[in-house]
């Protein structure tokens, strides 16, 4: 019967191509929207990701107590080795090591006394090591506004802002004070190499980057690190797999004060219920798609059932039950879903897949470069988009069929023959 | 008329007996405990013991101070501090590392920075000594601290600014020396606390030699010591040991 009715789909292009035509562009745009969303806020989670919270993060206990006072205290010693470790056991992650550091950055007159000073919010960063791709990663690059990146430990970035705010320009020395890892006064003479623009106010305020060993020179932090960050190699936030390297690196931890704790990003700084929020909102929008979409296919198959009045009513005259014809109307609107929702998710997979690899280029629409924006809107594949046309696809134009179909059953059998006439 | 005599002068002796009963005035106790730590100038040499988390370490020193106005100490061990000098001017500070050879203010929210690492912060250390010009005194009561009986002190501060608006202290009756100190902010809360261990006699004043400073608001802060090995008062200092250019000797 089913070939019968797929013969029937496929010949009468009147019943089928419209209804396919709106479940194709209903599924697809279903599929695009998801990705497009996924993608924009993975964008956010990447930003996080890679500036403070990685996909996963390592610290010591005893730092995470006190982690918004950037402790180096107690950050973790020993960090080459457990990188190395990290590196062979979960090679899918760039892992990287981190210092906070917060403190003042004073600037030398001629007689190398202060000038002008204010507070700073330091980052070292794996700059310089060979084959490291922190820098490209940060965007640090393409956010210069003046100078060069740093060659040598030595040389330091500053905010734009903070730079013109101290009056100092690229080669000019400056001199951080801190207090080292374990606990001594700590002064370092940096030379300022270039500078950058974040696009976040709190950032260009007042942000201070050094190459890691540059800052580990500075505060006494040989071997160590505030934080190792764990980044997957796709730069997209894996959280099933990020929540399995979590449990078995927590494994083999010990409890102690300066044991190492690993979290990953939805732990952090209430991500994860922007997540979850996330979520709710790709579902409502969803919602509002198969609500269209069973609106669209309702009306279809009122337009149908109206077409095909006669039709049907010869079928039930010839002896048919309802219940059959029902259930062929249903059967042939499935097979109109399927092949529109096959369709559908090609057509909006194929979009999404275009725009996660190349993307909309809005750089030109943003004036400056900034290091936080990355000036490219990409969507993204998530397991999502392969099943969210699905709903709007298949279910909705059932039910738009079977809110249709209920009209079968009103015919009046005695009525039938005087419908005909007419 | 010897009766009458005796009778008349009842009350008077009455009185007498009364005002050698009554407790000292509590600012007259606060001048005697300034009398005991402020001096015209003071040359002392330290050490003080920083309890960290995953570490303690020793720092040693030797200050020079003018009265309340002026104050340089120069770091002597470990290696990484040696050399590091602070100058306090007035309410100005100045610190000179060797490593960077540069003389650097201090001011703003770094003077509420730990110093060392330690629980002291700059703030503290710039505080001129003498309580009772910067607070009002009232005695709250009496306490038995390490089996020592103690008055019980609270004062609020006569001005603005100051960096504890107020104090507790637990001063003991016969040397006039704190014992125990509590430090709080203007909400209320306590903010720093110290106790003093040991006591030592230098010339007619008594002085505190094995002091612990707690940074209340420090979780798990163990405290930091300091110790006096060496305490001369009203030495003859010259000026130019408080100059800026003498940071860099």
């Amino acid at each position: 019967m089913i070939n019968f009715l797929l013969k029937g789909v496929l010949r009468d292009k009147i019943r089928s191509v419209l209804s396919l035509i709106v479940i194709f562009l209903g599924v697809m745009f279903s599929t695009i929207m998801v990705g497009f969303m996924a993608g924009i806020f993975n964008d956010f989670i990447r930003v996080n990701a890679i500036l403070d919270a990685g996909h996963l993060k390592i610290m010591t206990r005893a730092y995470d107590e006190l982690s918004d006072m950037a402790p180096n205290d107690l950050a973790i010693i020993g960090v080459d080795s457990i990188i190395s470790d990290l590196e062979e056991k979960y090679p899918e992650l760039y892992w990287t090591p981190r210092i906070k550091l917060g403190g003042l950055v004073d600037i030398p007159d001629e007689n190398g006394e202060t000038k002008n000073q204010s507070p700073a919010i330091g980052i070292g960063i794996d700059l310089l090591s060979p084959g490291s791709n922190q820098a490209e990663l940060l965007g640090i690059t393409k956010s210069l506004v003046r100078g060069r990146l740093p060659e040598s430990f030595n040389e330091a970035l500053l905010s734009e802002e903070f730079s013109q705010k101290l009056g100092v320009d690229p080669g000019d020395k400056i001199t951080l004070l801190s207090s080292t890892m374990w606990g001594s006064f700590a002064t370092y003479n940096f030379v300022l190499s270039g500078t950058l623009r974040f696009g976040i106010p709190a950032m260009d305020r007042s942000t201070l980057i050094v190459d890691i060993e540059g800052a580990r020179l500075a505060l006494d932090m040989d071997d160590a690190s505030s934080e190792i960050l764990g980044i997957f190699k796709d730069e997209l936030y894996d959280e099933e797999r990020s929540e399995e390297i979590k449990s078995d690196f927590l494994g083999r931890q010990e409890m102690s004060e300066f044991g190492l704790l690993m979290i990953a990003l939805r732990d952090q700084n209430d991500i994860g219920l922007l997540m979850d929020r996330a979520d709710i909102y790709i579902a409502f929008i969803i919602g509002i798609f198969v609500f269209l979409v069973v609106l669209v296919v309702w009306n279809f198959g009122l337009m149908n059932g109206l077409r095909r009045y006669g039709e049907i009513g010869i079928r039930l005259a010839m002896g048919e039950t309802k219940g059959h014809v029902y259930r062929t109307l249903l059967i042939e609107s499935s097979i109109i879903g399927v092949i529109g929702t096959v369709l559908g998710m090609m057509g909006g997979l194929s979009i999404v897949y275009y725009l996660q690899e190349v993307g909309i280029d809005y750089s030109d629409l943003l004036g400056e470069a900034n290091m936080l924006i990355s000036g490219v809107m990409r969507a993204q594949i998530t397991p999502g988009t392969y099943y969210v046309g699905v709903v709007p696809g298949l279910f909705a134009s059932l039910l738009g069929t079977a809110l249709a179909g209920r009209g079968i059953y009103k015919r009046e059998l005695s009525q039938l023959f005087k419908e005909l006439e007419t | 008329m010897i009766r009458i005599f005796l009778l008349s002068a009842l009350p008077l002796l009455y009185s007498g007996i009364l005002l050698a009963q009554l407790p000292p005035n509590a600012e007259e106790i606060i001048k005697a405990v300034d009398r005991n730590l402020s001096a015209r100038t003071t040359v002392l040499e330290s050490k003080m013991i920083v309890h960290g988390r995953r570490a303690t370490r020793t720092i040693s020193s030797k200050s020079w101070m003018l009265g309340q106005e002026k104050a340089f100490t120069e770091y002597m061990s470990p290696a990484r501090e040696k050399g590091t000098k602070m100058l306090k001017i007035g309410n100005r500070m100045w610190t000179y590392s060797p490593q960077t050879d540069r003389i650097i203010q201090i001011s703003g929210h770094m003077l509420r920075q730990s110093v060392m690492g330690s629980d002291l912060s700059y703030e503290d250390m710039m505080e001129d000594p003498k309580l009772f010009e910067r607070y009002n005194a009232v005695i709250d009561g009496e306490e038995i601290i390490d089996n020592i009986d103690c008055w019980r002190i609270l004062l609020t501060a006569r001005e603005k600014g100051l960096a504890y608006n107020s104090r507790k202290l637990w001063v003991d009756k016969e040397r006039m020396i704190p014992l125990r100190e509590e430090l709080y902010a203007k909400s209320g809360k306590l903010i720093k606390s110290l106790r003093i261990s040991e006591v030592m006699r230098v010339g007619d004043r008594w002085y505190p030699r094995i002091w612990l400073f707690k940074d209340e608001l420090k979780l798990n802060s163990k405290g930091t010591e300091w110790i006096v090995d060496k305490i001369e008062f009203d030495l003859d200092i010259p000026e130019k040991r408080f100059t800026k250019s003498g940071l860099r000797k």
